[in-house]
């Protein structure tokens, strides 16, 4: 006897999501999710991102690792609120799922933030399959990776709003093909703005906070 | 990476479906659709699902995995195809907009229960 079901799978993760998008807009609070590989730098370039937009954008932060709270450390010294998920002290979970977050952003005091920045967990794969109720997504990249990087991880690279390409300050020093990484970012993902920045020197960082104040803007 | 977490969702999702009256229920196929695009390696998923479904009626129940072409239309030009690599510009036109038309889905579509 066959039994016609026709459910999607992470159905329950995408109705969380769905019930904290409507949530934070209520709140009139902007979520970006921040993606990419480990060690990409997301972190130094949101502690400068935090630096420019605050205090005339309220922000908050959640950060997502496995083990430690040093993210979340080095954020708070901004002057940001920022918490700390950690997955599995031994090493669990891939991706920050649309429940953790659900229950996280209940200890933020979300009337008071026009921004809430989740920092997902350093991986390429698992964190663009899972909707956590977001309004936009942008995706690091760094020169010490490899161009085809967007082309090894399509769906984070499609289903991301920008990109950013980090630590151009080094590119003298590698062989690292700015340009090609940039058109395969865009032959993934054509007319998706990408940003090319080094969150040291803060070199090209102005389009970037552009392009992050009016997407909040246009919300709050 | 997060295949047992598939796994167990799929073995939620099946027991639910299986109807009460039925007793001793015994699962011999799961019919599954998965996106080329979806986050999901099939042998991974597969070894997963042998651990999670043992001692439920879904124990030895066969996946019959339906793979999905990522299938894109051209917003500019209507023109639909298969996108066969990464790239995702539209070989007629070559204009930006493009949507994804499949590619994406992670379903179960149906269970065989034994008679």
């Amino acid at each position: 006897m066959e039994i016609k079901i026709q459910k999607r799978v992470l159905e329950a993760n995408e109705s969380m999501a769905e019930k904290n998008r409507k949530f934070f807009a209520e709140k009139k609070v902007f979520v970006l999710n921040m993606m990419s590989s480990p060690g990409s730098g997301k972190t130094e370039t949101l502690c400068k991102t935090l630096s420019r937009i605050m205090p005339g954008i309220r922000t908050g932060v959640i950060v997502g690792d496995i083990c430690t709270c040093n993210d979340a450390d080095r954020l708070k010294a901004t002057g940001a609120v920022a918490v700390q998920i950690n997955t599995d002290q031994f090493g669990g979970d891939c991706h920050l799922a649309a429940h953790l977050i659900e229950k996280t952003a209940k200890e933020l005091d979300l009337d008071n933030l026009d921004l809430l920045i989740v920092e997902n967990i350093g991986n390429l794969v698992c964190p663009a399959e899972f909707d956590i109720g977001e309004d936009a997504r942008t995706v690091v990249l760094s020169v010490t990776e490899g161009e085809d990087k967007p082309l090894k991880y399509p769906l984070m690279f499609r289903l991301a709003d920008s990109a950013i390409l980090n630590k151009v300050d080094l590119l003298p020093y590698l062989d690292f093909n700015a340009k090609e990484a940039v058109d395969n970012m865009t032959q993934v993902h054509p007319g998706m703005p990408v940003f090319e920045l080094s969150a040291k020197t803060e070199e090209g960082f102005e389009p970037w906070i552009n392009w992050l104040e009016s997407k909040v803007r246009s919300k709050i | 990476m997060h295949e047992m977490g598939v796994a167990q969702q799929m073995v939620d999702i099946a027991l639910d479906a299986i109807p009460v009256e039925i007793e001793n229920p015994r699962v011999e196929v799961l019919n599954l659709r998965i996106g080329k695009l979806a986050a999901v390696v099939e042998h991974s998923l597969r070894f997963c699902m042998e651990i999670i479904a043992k001692d439920t009626p879904l124990e030895g129940a066969r996946l019959v995995i339906d793979q999905v072409d990522v299938k894109a239309r051209c917003k500019s030009c209507g023109h639909e195809w298969v996108v066969e690599g990464p790239a995702f510009r539209c070989p007629a036109c070559t204009d930006g907009t493009v949507e994804l038309l499949s590619g994406r889905e992670l379903e179960i579509s149906s269970l065989e229960i034994a008679d």
